[in-house]
């Protein structure tokens, strides 16, 4: 099967069953997305494809019907794509376990809003779970990644 | 008296020895040393060392001993060491070190010591500086009880700053000059011309020297790293997918395996693995002690495969159900068998027999650890050699198990600790190491990473003991004259060290931690422990006792303050005994801008306090009752640890600790039924969200010793909530989780 992650085209020997997560994690060895629940109920998986948020735990490989961009794609050590760059300065991540699938969340959120309000971030975000409650950092971070976005 | 000597007295001394091409700095014990994890590659007559810094013509390694579950403990660690080394952290390596019985603990045990953490009288530091000697009796390298601060605040800086100058002697003496005419910076020393010779091309030197002793610590005034608001030397990578934890190491030739394993105390009765056999992947089924492991080519396959498998599992006869631990729980209150009894002032049976008594039954639920990353470890086994790859907070324990599960030898296991994406205390376990080498026997030589599905964890969490408590009290002309609190609880001591070492005898201080501790001078005060058997095997989740009677004890005084018509934040001023505790309740007036509990119509604040691990800390919670539900609008904390080492990070660790308080307080409960936890992944076990994390004010003081802050964050929280709720609503809930009885927005 092929499969599209950030930018790289990827012939895939698997089950038309398996997650995209397991795809990713094991037989692509991009470990940046996590697995937390597998039930569609923790973010730590939350990937893009062709630029909406999903959960990876969800989506079959033979579902995946167009590009993925993960984690580590988006930006890197680096080069942060913007909303890293807001992660990074408000220090967000405790054990950092959530962050990559909180990033992914509202890298989507931002790219399709704007600004969103604290009631639009409210509803996106609470997708994700964070077990160490960064959430008052993710919150500042992601204002401060709209308006950098926003000036461009 | 000189600096080497004060230093001897605390039990330490710094010294350092030759390693290939370079030198190690570290600290020694005074009286006598332990075993040097790098002596083995080391000359004879070295093996006295525990090394902090690595120095060779390839860089700047530091040692972070202490596990890093998200508290930031690795990188704190090593801006200690670097602060006085003169080095940027950033630019040098970061590594745990191998596991070594020289790591021991200090700090830990002395919070165990049947001491008030207040009480800082002769007789009381005298008891905590001799619980050094079991410490170093037991060996423990543990990280917990927020106790790597404290453990390495003159440890790890007395390493750098002999390293420093003693790296500067080497100079002086390479040049022909006089050791105090040099200075260091950014890695190198500077001669007085101001050329610069960078470390690593002195180590060598400075192995063959004698290491000057003489240091002077820097006060905290000329501190560069510490104190400052710096960036984590981590927070880079874990913004970026690039941090690697446990979960993500991959090997050449490496297999995937999961498990499942009967419920505590039964046993696996039948298998039916045909169906498993032949799916795709799968390269064996592997019976382990108490379950089925599934060996595949990836993660998924090996979940897939064991879903296949049906497993009948032998239950013990004994009860299985809730509605047993709650029936234990009464019975261990009702009788006159105690544990322990830390407070005891006045006469309470006296003061309650003058006249009308409140009285209140509280109960706290079973909480599970539920770390985001699910638990996991990488193991390759041969006929000598055992390698583990997994996040632990007790590596010494880990050997020792697993060095009797395989008849190896202690020394031919190699634990390497990864980072850990989140613990509360469940990485004090060894269940699933155990598991991982077991599954790894079955395939000699080949690498083979275990992960859990949350279910697994679910069902396999030893999870914070449910408790009940009875409070009785009276009040008089506005006071409150009288505190008697019963706490039931099982032991999360003897539990955990029966399942990691060996029950250990005497009373457990964690009962009545966070209630029976606390700086009040209530006339009649009475706090007393009483230990139920235990029905599910219960362990150490974040802030211990104090996690449960923080709550007990902070809703039972604010029903007497309210029954004595006194405002809770005042009262508590107006007792407290404890200069430090005072100032933090009095910090929190300020910045919550308190004037009581009312704040207009459906909307109510609340106030509590806990000294916990020896930090005191307040915190005032604000609510709004809605048409969508209870709302949390405000949160304020403040606590006192001391001195302010990482700013940015305690902070995030005085907020995260509150919230984490809130959200299990509001929404969280584990119950069992027929053996098993009901609740099966985090659609039946919410923690907090962001809609409900409201907006949160914290505040550190440093006027206490020095205390690390892990912990005390999340007592105060639950309480403050339940009674704010009070405040607002006029109930009184006095059982967790709140949404039992009250709907959350
Ligand atoms: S792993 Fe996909 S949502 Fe939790
Ligand atoms: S930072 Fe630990 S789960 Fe979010």
């Amino acid at each position: 099967m092929e499969l599209t992650v950030n930018r790289q085209r990827h012939q895939i020997d698997a089950e038309a069953g398996m997650p995209l997560l397991w795809v990713l994690r094991d037989i692509l060895g991009l470990t940046g997305t996590k697995y937390g629940c597998g039930i569609a109920q923790c973010g730590a998986c939350t990937v893009h494809i062709d630029g909406v948020a999903v959960r990876s735990c969800q989506i079959a490989l033979a579902d995946v019907g167009g590009e993925v961009t993960t984690i580590e794609g988006l930006g890197t050590p680096d080069a942060p794509h913007p909303v890293q760059q807001a992660w990074i300065d408000h220090q967000v991540a405790q054990c950092g376990y959530c962050q990559s699938g909180q990033i992914m969340s509202a890298a989507a959120m931002l790219a399709l809003q704007g600004e969103p309000d604290d009631a639009q971030i409210d509803r996106i975000m609470s997708a994700n779970l964070c077990r160490c409650a960064t959430y008052p950092r993710i919150r500042a971070a992601i204002h401060d990644a709209a308006r950098r976005l926003a000036t461009g | 008296m000189s600096r080497a000597g004060r230093i001897a007295r605390r039990g330490f001394l710094v010294g350092s020895v030759a390693i290939a091409g370079g030198v190690a700095f570290g600290a020694w014990r005074y009286t006598r040393p332990l075993p040097d994890p790098f002596a083995k590659g080391l000359s004879p007559g070295t093996d006295a060392l525990n090394p902090y810094v690595l120095i060779d013509a390839s860089g700047i390694t530091l040692i972070a001993p202490r596990a890093d579950k998200g508290q930031g403990a690795r990188w704190i660690q090593a801006a200690l060491i670097a602060e006085e080394l003169d080095i940027d952290p950033a630019g040098a390596r970061i590594e745990p070190g191998p596991v070594s019985k020289t790591y021991y603990n200090t700090a830990l045990l002395q919070e165990n010591l049947p001491i008030d953490p207040t009480d800082t009288g002769w007789l009381a530091q005298t008891l905590r500086a001799g619980s050094d000697v079991p410490a170093r009796l037991l060996g423990l390298q543990i990280t917990g009880g927020s106790s790597s601060v404290p453990d390495g605040f003159e440890k790890l800086r007395s390493a750098g700053a002999v390293a420093r100058e003693t790296l500067k002697q080497a100079a002086a003496m390479r040049e022909g000059l006089s050791r105090a005419d040099l200075r260091t910076g950014d890695g190198n020393v500077i001669l007085p011309d101001g050329q610069r010779i960078p470390y690593t091309e002195l180590a060598a030197e400075a192995a063959s020297i004698v290491p000057v002793q003489d240091v002077v610590l820097r006060a905290p005034s000329q501190w560069r790293i510490l104190g400052k608001p710096v960036q984590r030397a981590d927070i880079v990578a874990k913004s970026t997918g690039t941090q690697r934890y446990g979960i993500d190491l991959a090997f050449d030739g490496m297999l995937y395996a999961s498990v499942r394993a009967a419920p505590a105390g039964s046993s696996v009765a039948k298998v039916e693995a045909a169906a498993a056999k032949g799916m795709r992947g799968v390269h064996s089924i592997v019976p382990i002690r108490d379950g089925i492991a599934v060996v595949a080519d990836n993660t998924w396959r090996a979940m897939q495969a064991l879903q296949a498998i049906t497993i009948d599992w032998a239950f013990p006869d004994l009860p299985g159900d809730q509605q047993a631990v709650w029936d234990g729980l009464t019975a261990a209150l009702d009788t006159a068998q105690i544990d322990s009894r830390p407070r005891e002032i006045g006469d309470v049976e006296n003061a309650l027999a003058a006249g009308a008594v409140i009285e209140a039954e509280y109960r706290v639920p079973f909480l599970a650890h539920a770390p985001l990353e699910p638990m996991n470890a990488t193991v390759r086994i041969t006929d000598s050699q055992c390698e583990i790859w997994t996040g632990t907070q007790i590596p010494d324990f880990v050997v020792a198990k697993v060095a009797a599960l395989t008849g190896l030898g202690e020394d031919s296991i190699q634990v390497h600790n990864q980072m850990i994406g989140g613990s509360f205390g469940r990485r004090l376990e060894l269940d699933f190491i155990l598991q991982a080498v077991q599954i790894a026997q079955s395939v000699p030589g080949r690498p083979v990473k275990m992960i859990w599905s949350r279910e697994e964890d679910f069902a396999h969490d030893q999870p914070r003991p449910a408790q009940i408590a009875r409070g009785r009290g009276r009040v008089a002309n506005g006071q409150i004259v009288a505190l008697d609190l019963a706490i039931a609880t099982p032991s999360v001591t003897a539990s955990w060290f029966g399942r990691v070492w060996r029950a250990l005898p005497g009373p457990d201080a964690t009962i009545t931690a966070g209630a029976g501790d606390q700086p009040l001078a209530i006339p009649n005060y009475r706090v007393t422990g009483h230990r139920a058997d235990e029905v599910f095997p219960v362990s150490s989740w974040r802030s211990v006792g104090a996690s449960g009677n923080g709550f007990l004890h902070g809703c039972f005084l604010d029903e007497l303050f309210a029954a004595a018509d006194l405002d809770p934040l005042q009262g508590m001023i107006d007792l407290c005994s404890h200069d430090v505790s005072r100032r933090v309740l009095n910090e929190l007036r300020e910045i919550s801008g308190w004037t009581g509990r009312a704040a207009g119509q459906g909307r109510g604040r609340g106030v509590a306090f806990c000294l916990s691990f020896g930090v005191p800390c307040a915190q005032v919670v604000d609510v709004a009752d809605t048409a969508k539900g209870m709302r949390i609008t405000r949160a304020f904390a403040v606590a006192d640890i001391g001195t302010v080492l990482d700013p940015v990070n305690a902070q995030a660790q005085l907020s995260g600790g509150m919230l984490f308080g809130l959200g299990h307080a509001m929404n969280c409960e584990l119950t069992y039924r027929d053996h098993v936890p009901e609740q099966t992944n985090f659609h039946e076990y919410q923690a907090m969200r962001l809609h409900q994390a409201p907006e949160i004010t914290v505040r550190l003081l440093e006027n206490g010793p020095l205390r690390g802050l892990g912990e005390p964050g999340v007592p105060p929280a639950a309480p403050a909530l339940a009674n704010a709720i009070f405040a607002a609503t006029g109930q009184r809930i006095r059982e967790l989780p709140l949404s039992r009885k009250v709907r959350f927005v």
